[in-house]
């Protein structure tokens, strides 16, 4: 029974980390499409970097760019976090 | 060589890849036909999924989309990017680690419950045909511009091909034609945009040279389009027309529809362990927003190009593409003011506002219409799909290029159809006959089944591309919506709440389901004359209703969940079991 409860809060650590991870990174998720490309994109656009108004660029590239770095930063930091409590698949 | 021949070697040599791999990687057991045995290297399934993922729409119709509608466009952009988001973080490495064949699987097994499964075969069978018929249309389409075939023989050529390598090779044929097509349909893409980057900007990175100056003034390229735009009464390129709270429900939609599409789901259980389909969902993106970004920029060089080769022409010395594109209906001219000279304004240049030709041609030789002049400047009429079609012409490209574009939006349309047509298949002779209907059967009867669905499938898909119902173009892009409303939902909380029960995830689902399609039907068919914003609720588009048919799915699921008993103790145990990758072991 001990050893029961042992794993299972073992699995729940793991979870929160997972759970914790997920939701700092759909947080920028959030922030750059619908913040910076939907609702703060007038007030953006009075920016100018290089030959784009900034909420423009958030809309039509930066947000594309942003998520492509934020499934990159979720399969490796889980892949940490999956070794560091002992879950990461061996061959 | 001429573009026309050149498309024909383009085409042919493409089709005999696609046959070549086909022979290769053919399936023998259910196992390879469902999910290539679930041993797909990440990246080949990223490129897989791109190519599955990247339909005639995203190829064809995007960027004319954006190029005419500017900043809303954006919602397209971010919507079928986002969703990756979503899915890599929320549900692919979950659905990998549960380890079965199909979305109605997920379903049924977790919800124990055999209603729940049939919910989920009847919505990816209405989804995946929907999205399939317009697939098929467009082989034809780009058969009839480009080689001067009849559609329907253009169709029936794509059938051809897709039954070879979907009915004999299953998931593992399907996956490595995909990786090829990929490169066809992404190649073809790029190309012809880093000409003309080159041409417009000096920059050869078209997503760079969105940005950059014209080559030949000192002058950012957006500016010069917003001044273009304004000067010609239209809407500036970099802004919208849409409300912000459309804007925000559409995208919403489109994102969590994009992870909730069974065809982009069963790719992940393609791979051999959890953290690949993380990493796959990576690769995946890396190759869509390759095209992702790229269409952005060819929007605003095509718009310029256009406005520059249009505006002012007189119709007597058009090139020779006006005339090709007026003949089959994606050009009309209107001289309101009968000067013989094309003028290009904002607004519609008629009413209604696509063309009807009559017979016989006018004072200047262009095509008759049965239209009637709307009160602006505007004469002339642009189909959005032109842009990707004939910009390369219009920017008066090598032949070569031309060429590639047929071939480009061929793969793009086959792989999809591919993947979407194994998704109905599967969910008939899997989800419907071996775990409802007939139990009982061997998987070579399992099997047997599965090539016939297929069959069967590739031949209604054909028949909607033959004969379109009116409805098709329509309904596409609401099985996104659908998606949304349905899937999306019961799947996250079926991983992410032990609690959700199968009372909740049915009512959530029928929900969620009922509420989009009403909504979808009555401004669509019932009464088309009120869709406007004024009637909407809360101004939101059925474009964008499947935010809101989620949010009640989730709702109703919520509400249900708390009133009902919790599910059974070894369901509680599975859910526990698919949030980790592996079984603890030691640490080292």
């Amino acid at each position: 029974m001990a050893q029961n409860n042992k794993k299972k809060d073992a699995n729940h650590a793991y979870w929160h980390a997972n759970l914790r991870l997920m939701a700092g990174l759909l947080t920028i998720w959030f922030v750059v499409s619908f913040g910076c490309g939907i609702l703060w994109v007038d007030d953006l656009n009075q920016f100018h970097v290089y030959g784009f108004k900034l909420g423009f660029w958030f809309s039509q590239q930066g947000s594309i760019y942003t998520f492509v770095i934020l499934i990159f930063v979720y399969a490796w930091r889980m892949n940490q976090i999956d070794k560091a409590h002992g879950v990461d698949e061996q061959e | 060589m001429s573009a026309q021949l050149l498309t024909y070697v383009f085409v042919g040599l493409s089709f005999a890849l696609y046959i070549g791999i086909a022979i290769w990687s053919r399936s023998s057991t259910t196992q390879e036909f469902y999910v290539a045995g679930g041993h797909v290297h990440p990246l080949a399934n990223g490129a897989a999924t791109a190519a599955d993922w990247m339909s005639a729409a995203s190829y064809l119709s995007m960027a004319g989309i954006i190029a005419f509608e500017g900043a809303d466009g954006a919602r397209y952009l971010m919507g079928w990017t986002g969703g990756y988001v979503l899915l890599a973080l929320c549900l692919a490495p979950y659905l990998r680690k549960f380890a079965k064949f199909t979305v109605p699987d997920f379903v049924g097994d977790r919800y124990y419950s055999q209603t729940a499964r049939l919910v989920a075969v009847v919505c990816v069978i209405f989804i995946s045909f929907t999205y399939v018929a317009g697939q098929m249309r467009g082989v034809g389409v780009v058969f009839s511009r480009f080689l001067e075939v009849d559609i329907n023989t253009g169709v029936v050529i794509g059938m051809g091909i897709v039954f070879f390598y979907a009915v004999l090779g299953g998931m593992k044929g399907i996956t490595y034609t995909q990786v090829a097509q990929f490169c066809v349909l992404i190649f073809a893409f790029l190309v012809p945009a880093i000409y003309i980057s080159i041409a417009l900007t000096n920059n050869p990175f078209p997503m760079l040279g969105l940005g950059s100056t014209m080559a030949n003034e000192p002058v950012y390229l957006l500016d010069k389009l917003d001044g273009l735009t304004t000067e010609l009464g239209m809407t500036a390129f970099t802004s919208g027309n849409k409300s912000t709270l459309d804007m925000l429900f559409i995208t919403a939609a489109l994102m969590a529809g994009t992870a909730g599409l069974p065809h982009v789901i069963v790719r992940f259980f393609t791979v051999p362990r959890v953290r690949d389909a993380r990493i796959s969902a990576g690769y995946a993106l890396i190759f869509i927003a390759l095209l992702y970004t790229t269409a952005p920029a060819v929007a605003a060089f095509a718009r310029i190009n256009i406005i520059n080769a249009m505006d002012g022409l007189q119709y007597a010395e058009a090139p020779q593409w006006f005339g090709k594109w007026e003949d089959s209906g994606l050009i009309a001219w209107f001289d309101k003011n009968g000067d013989g000279e094309i003028q290009y304004r904002g607004g519609a240049a008629m009413s209604p506002a696509t063309p009807a030709f009559a017979e016989g041609r006018g004072v200047s030789g262009e095509r008759l219409l049965t239209n009637q002049p709307t009160a602006n400047d505007n004469e002339l009429y642009i189909d959005r799909d032109i842009i990707v079609l004939a910009h390369p012409e219009i920017a008066q490209l090598p032949n070569w290029v031309v060429a590639l574009v047929a071939a480009g939006g061929l793969a793009a349309a086959l792989s999809t159809a591919a993947g979407l047509l194994l998704v109905i298949s599967t969910a008939i002779s899997h989800d419907l006959m071996k775990k409802t209907f007939r139990p009982h059967i061997t998987e070579r009867q399992e099997l047997r089944y599965a090539r016939m669905a297929a069959a069967v499938a590739v031949a209604v898909a054909g028949l909607f591309g033959i004969y379109p119902p009116g409805f098709v173009a329509e309904v596409v892009a609401f099985a996104f919506g659908l998606a949304a409303a349905s899937f999306f939902p019961v799947i996250l909380l079926g991983i992410f709440s032990t609690r959700m029960n199968k009372e909740a995830a049915i009512s959530g689902m029928l929900t969620g389901l009922v509420f989009t399609f009403g909504y979808i039907v009555y401004f669509k068919f019932i009464d088309p004359a009120s869709n406007a914003a004024a009637h909407w609720w809360f101004g939101i588009s059925p474009e964008g209703i499947g935010t809101l048919g989620m949010i009640l799915n989730f709702l109703v699921a919520f509400v249900v969940m708390n009133l009902t008993p919790p599910p059974p103790q070894h369901i509680q145990d599975l859910v526990q079991d698919i949030r980790v990758p592996q079984a603890r072991h030691a640490l080292t």
